[in-house]
């Protein structure tokens, strides 16, 4: 059985205490995604307790032994306190003011995606996310989880003959016990922060995904989030097992109706990676932010991590749009030798949004290399930080990391932070840091003008153009919807 | 206070006890706006405690050796003449001012100003100058959560004061020294710097620290300078200090509108080394160059903060820290540059260079870049690594051996702080001395 | 096509252009020459619209319209071109992607239908020749890594896919050698027709050895001090413009 690795090589400490400040609640936006379905909700009782982490296990049929998990995750979590030191400030938030459960109805097992409720199904089709396999030619395929229970995957039947197994983590629990008991909380324990703690006490389901033995995975798998019951936090739990030899690019969207008050959406993704294997991981975030003057959205509050082994290789990409707070910093325990990973992000903020996010690189195995490409781009009166570390370990010889973190300023009202921490214990390391600030020039956007494009276009092609290195990651239609998302997000920032 | 642990509890009462024992001697000043700074500082220091590894500032630096040293408060010493040689600059014998464990020396000092111009111990100056150091003394250093700044206030009594008046300019580099020398136990002492340029006038400043034996202490310096507009500052530090002892170093300065402030930081020495710099400027068109080189062996720890803050517009700040980390030692660099909102125009560079010689050596680096202002062109750039293969290779392929080829590529690597340093005699002294420690 | 009156601009309480005036007639090619400082390139920048300078005084007509009321990119849409002196690199931004934005929002605004990818691509590799360059251009981001020549010929090229009515070309020649000066020009000729019009700011003759203007200006201090045609153009290069800011001009032209 993996075994995480010592507390010590990966403690989750960042930077420093905040202050806090009440963000008013008033309402009003133009959040594209901002509808709700009106769908009779399963509800657990509002607040936090250990009845409700057993009614949350009872509800899902879980076994004993992930009771138990639950159960100490949340012992745990009762022992810890908030993270204070992202550069975020928001009110005091109410753990027991929320609902921890909240699936749509009816629960029964479905024997086809015809069977999938038609209203659900719009929601989706509204999102662009088509869970009927009408789109066969896209080739992605996708697992739709809303209020953190997967409602419909696609594909299944395709990836079955492959070994692949993809789908609801619930059901996973219930299909592969075995498979989820081995990997849950081995790359993220329950003891890891406030926030994985209380994801894993209250986790309601997720996605699952194993790619057996030499197996590259035909199609892109897609992982769907959306936030839809009012009140609700979501605790999605994302579990990846690439076994030896084997190869899977996985995206994840998200999307959460406009609401005045402020969600919380605290999940966990945990890619457990094998020797020979390669992961590619790519999220387009686009959580409610909230309005104009800084009301509503979510708060997007989420450990990623993924675990190396020799020659191994996973890569991160992420376009981070929405969420009125984001703290986040997907990372890789680079243990095995040779094992290689990569971290490419745009964090887009405009309004009142805040982001503190960036990533994490520990360099354990030799030959391990990393490579961090961030891109901030700040605008209205939001706040946006990178905050990024590099360590590696006293046996990591020759390790390489190479970090390039810029900020772009559009208007005067924003702020840009880079906090970058490298901690080197070998000699034989090369690590480089490289971080600018900078501002959209007047002479490019003239020089755009002179040429018949308008203003709202010439930025949005600096911007894009800015963030080239990280969209040429992305799969081909997540680079398409991020560009878009850029454009949505900076409307109006200018002028 | 902060600081929930028992034992430095012990240790922090400790100090407070000797406070008490001075200001039983200071009966005569026991109602002077300056001891009231004292007190309150204490009263700071018991609150605050020492900092430990779970405060961001020291997330890096473990004070704990420090904190199991039993110390007495420095009391006034002598030295011979003869003692000083060694720590003499060329050119500059006649121009200095020497400090024994804390103390002004009066005797062993010796420089001739222009009229006008204050250079004194604080001690004494108080007597005679008191507005003038009321005024300053304290102002713009916070003390608040500083828990070394406050233990230095709460202690000082003696240090460097200097005044140069509006459109004085001091053409002589002013040496001081800073000697060290271990009577019998290990002794705490807070020396505090007050260094004011008038509009126009023009300063530049060797500080030393040596020491005469190889002994624990414990030196806890405070330094505030006020570099006036049009004025210039040239600060050059050179840390020398027992490889068993403690220094503390805090600098707060202030730089005026046209003002400049080059200050260049060299250490050596230390069982614990922790350099506060901050810079602030307060009016436009302000410079501020920052340089810094350090050496670690053994198992020095060494750890440098800086903070830049440009609160207003047109102002540049350029930094850079270049390190060799030996043996055990670790090294700690946090710099921190905040652009405040309306700072446009701002221009900020900064670059940390670390080279790890050895297998267990440490580096830990913060560059941080805050910035609320969106018209600015900022920077900053971190390197960690061993020697370039290919530069090695390169010298030894015209036939240059391995070790000297390294030697001359450190010491290529340090020039690039020396060659910045103005003073001739200052800057050969230092590339003799790192020549001697690379044995190149 | 373009009729200046009077223009006088200020650039933070300076006053640079101080009461321009000229006509410029479909199909004319007009030089403006002058020392450094003289105004030429502020000139060339108030027409296309730069906002850092102010007018004080006068007015500026484009095809019956008046042009300063129009902001930087509807002036482009109605076929002011300005060719930088200082091209700036944009990072990320292809030339094409770049290029069909501008045409497309261009041929919008004259009510023609977008290019689609294919229609493009074919017109814009014919116009690729004009300059002399590669396709890899194509694909390169806008002036990144381009060498000084070849921002210039890059500059033209976009005049070539644009076609503008007017193209104001501001100092395109300096830091030319003589091979990519002859590409340049060579490429503006063949741009040349009877509708098309051409401002030209330079500071050396050699260009209009080969790009043969109907018309050169002098201007010095803001003002248009001296008009003539092709030859007033060589009398500088003989004379320098000392001569004729001394008033010995009048006389030998």
């Amino acid at each position: 059985m993996p075994k995480p690795p010592a507390k010590n090589d990966y403690d989750d400490k960042f930077g420093s205490a905040e202050e806090q400040q009440t963000v008013e609640n008033l309402t009003k936006s133009e959040y594209k995604w901002g509808f709700t379905t009106d769908i009779e909700t399963d509800m657990a009782p509002k607040g936090l307790n250990e009845n409700i982490v057993r009614f949350i296990s009872a509800k899902k049929e879980e076994p004993e032994w992930l009771l138990q998990w639950r159960l100490k995750a949340f012992r745990h979590w009762q022992k810890m306190v908030e993270p204070k030191w992202p550069n975020v400030k928001y009110p005091p938030i109410d753990f027991q003011n929320a609902y921890y459960y909240a699936a749509p109805k009816p629960q029964k097992q479905l024997e086809s995606l015809d069977e999938v409720d038609p209203k659900l199904r719009e929601t989706f089709d509204k999102l662009g996310i088509s869970i009927m396999e009408q789109k066969r030619l896209s080739n992605v395929a996708v697992d739709a989880v809303m209020d953190s229970v997967s409602v419909a995957t696609t594909f299944q039947g395709e990836l079955k003959k492959h070994g692949i197994i993809f789908g609801a983590f619930s059901e996973a629990v219930k299909n592969h016990p075995e498979l989820v008991r081995k990997y849950l909380g081995s790359v993220v324990p329950y003891t890891d922060n406030f926030y994985a703690a209380l994801n894993s006490a209250v986790f309601s389901d997720g996605s699952f995904c194993y790619i057996p033995k030499g197996v590259r995975c035909p199609m892109e798998l897609s992982t769907y989030f959306r936030i839809n019951a009012a009140n609700t936090g979501q605790f999605e739990r994302t579990l990846i097992v690439a076994d030896e030899g084997a190869n899977v690019s996985y995206l994840e969207g998200c999307t959460a109706p406009m609401r005045d008050e402020n969600q919380l959406h605290a999940a966990v993704v945990e890619i457990y990676v094998h020797k020979e294997a390669q992961v590619k991981y790519s999220t387009v975030q686009n959580w409610y932010p909230g309005d104009e003057n800084g009301v509503g959205g979510v708060y997007n509050f989420v450990t990623k991590r993924a675990i190396t082994h020799e020659n191994a290789k996973v890569s991160w990409t992420q376009v981070e749009t929405g969420s009125a707070i984001t703290w986040k910093y997907p990372s890789v325990i680079l243990k095995g030798d040779n094992s290689i990973g990569e971290f490419y992000s745009v964090a887009l903020t405009n309004n009142y949004q805040q982001a503190d996010t960036g990533t994490k690189m520990m360099h354990l195995g030799k030959n391990t290399r990393s490579t961090i490409i961030s891109k901030g781009i700040s605008a209205g009166k939001s706040q946006n930080s990178y905050r990024g570390l590099v360590r590696v370990g006293k046996n990591a010889e020759n390790a390489r990391n190479f970090s390039q973190c810029d900020s772009l300023l559009i208007g005067d009202q924003c702020g840009a932070h880079t906090f970058p921490y490298l901690e080197i214990k070998n000699p034989t390391a090369q690590v480089e840091h490289e971080a600018t600030t900078s501002k959209i020039g007047d002479d490019q956007i003239f020089y755009l003008l002179q040429r018949g494009i308008s203003e709202e276009d010439a930025i949005n092609m600096i911007v894009n153009g800015y963030c080239k290195e990280v969209f040429r990651e992305l799969p081909m239609e997540f680079a398409v919807e991020a560009q878009k998302l850029l454009a949505v997000s900076l409307e109006g920032s200018v002028g | 206070m902060k600081n929930d642990s028992p034992k430095d509890r012990a240790v922090c009462d400790a100090f407070i006890r000797d406070f008490q024992n001075l200001e039983a001697q200071l009966n005569g000043q026991s109602s002077t706006p300056f001891h009231e700074k004292r007190v309150r500082a204490i009263t700071t220091f018991a609150e605050l405690g020492f900092p430990n590894m779970r405060q961001e500032k020291w997330k890096y630096t473990s004070i704990a050796p420090l904190l199991k040293e039993k110390f007495q408060l420095a009391s006034a010493h002598k030295i011979t003449e003869k003692a000083l040689q060694p720590f003499l600059i060329n050119g500059l014998e006649e121009n200095r001012v020497v400090f024994v464990n804390g103390y002004f020396d009066k005797a062993l000092s010796k420089y001739d100003m222009p009229p006008g111009v204050l250079i004194a111990g604080l001690d004494e100056a108080y007597h005679s100058h008191a507005a003038l150091i009321d005024e300053h003394l304290g102002k713009y250093l916070q003390i608040d959560e500083q828990p070394f700044a406050a233990l230095n206030t709460a202690f000082a009594r003696d240090g460097i004061l200097i005044h140069i008046p509006q459109n004085t300019v001091i053409e002589k580099p002013l040496h001081l020294l800073f000697i060290s020398d271990v009577d019998e136990r290990p002794f705490h002492s807070h020396p505090r710097n007050l260094i004011i340029l008038e509009q126009g006038s023009q300063l530049s400043l060797v500080e030393s620290h040596h020491t005469l034996s190889p002994d624990v202490y414990f030196n806890n310096f405070v330094t505030e300078i006020i570099v006036g507009p049009n004025a210039k500052l040239d600060h050059i530090k050179i840390q020398d200090e027992s490889k068993a002892a403690y220094h503390f170093a805090a600098t707060q300065a202030k730089v005026a509108r046209d003002a400049v402030f080059n200050s260049t930081g060299i250490d050596l020495g230390g069982a614990i080394l922790r350099n506060d710099i901050n810079i602030e400027f307060t009016g436009e068109n302000a410079e501020a160059q920052l340089l810094g080189f350090y050496y670690a062996t053994g198992t020095q720890l060494m750890d440098n903060h800086t903070f830049i803050d440009h609160a207003v517009p047109h102002c540049n700040s350029n930094e850079l820290f270049k390190g060799f980390l030996d043996d055990k030692s670790h090294g700690v660099f946090n710099g921190a540059v905040l652009v405040r909102p309306d700072a446009q125009k701002t221009n900020a560079f900064q670059q940390n260079q670390a080279i790890l010689i050895s297998k267990n050596a440490t580096i830990d680096a913060k560059p941080e870049l805050e910035i609320f202002a969106d018209d600015v062109l900022c920077s900053h750039g971190a390197t960690i690594g061993e020697l370039q293969d290919d530069h090695l290779f390169y010298l030894r392929s015209r036939g240059i051996g391995e070790e000297m080829a390294k030697a001359m590529l450190h010491i290529a690597f340090a020039n690039d702080i020396f060659e910045r340093i103005k003073i001739d005699a200052v800057r050969e002294k230092l590339e003799a001395e790192i020549i001697a420690r690379f044995g190149g | 096509m373009i009729s200046i009156k009077n223009l006088h601009t200020s650039v933070e309480e300076t006053e640079i252009l101080k009461g321009i005036d000229l006509e410029v007639k479909p199909g004319e090619v007009h030089a403006i020459m002058g020392p450094n400082g003289s105004g030429k390139s502020t000139l060339a920048n108030v027409l296309a619209g730069r906002e850092e300078y102010e007018v004080t005084a006068g007015s500026v007509e484009f095809n019956g319209r008046n042009l300063l009321e129009m902001p930087a990119e509807e002036r482009a849409r109605e076929g002011l071109f300005l060719a930088f002196q200082y091209p700036v690199e944009i990072p990320g931004v292809s030339n094409a992607n770049f290029l069909k934005a501008a045409l497309n929002a261009i041929r919008q605004h004259r009510g023609e239908e977008a290019f689609d990818a294919m229609d493009f691509l074919t017109m814009v590799k014919e116009r690729l020749q004009l300059v002399e360059m590669d396709q890899k251009f194509l694909q390169r981001a806008v002036n990144v890594g381009f060498s000084g020549g070849e921002k210039k010929r890059n500059e033209i090229f976009q005049m070539a896919v644009l076609e503008p009515q007017l193209g104001i070309l501001d100092e395109t020649d300096s830091g030319l050698d003589i091979d990519a000066l002859k590409i340049v020009a060579n490429g503006v000729n063949k741009l040349r027709n009877p509708q098309r019009s051409f401002i030209i700011v330079t500071h050396y003759q050699r260009l209009l050895d080969y790009i043969v203007p109907d018309f050169v200006h002098v201007l010095a201090d803001g003002r248009i001090i001296k008009s003539g045609g092709k030859e007033l153009a060589l009398y500088l290069e003989k004379n320098g413009y000392d001569d004729l800011l001394n008033g010995n001009g009048k006389a030998a032209v």
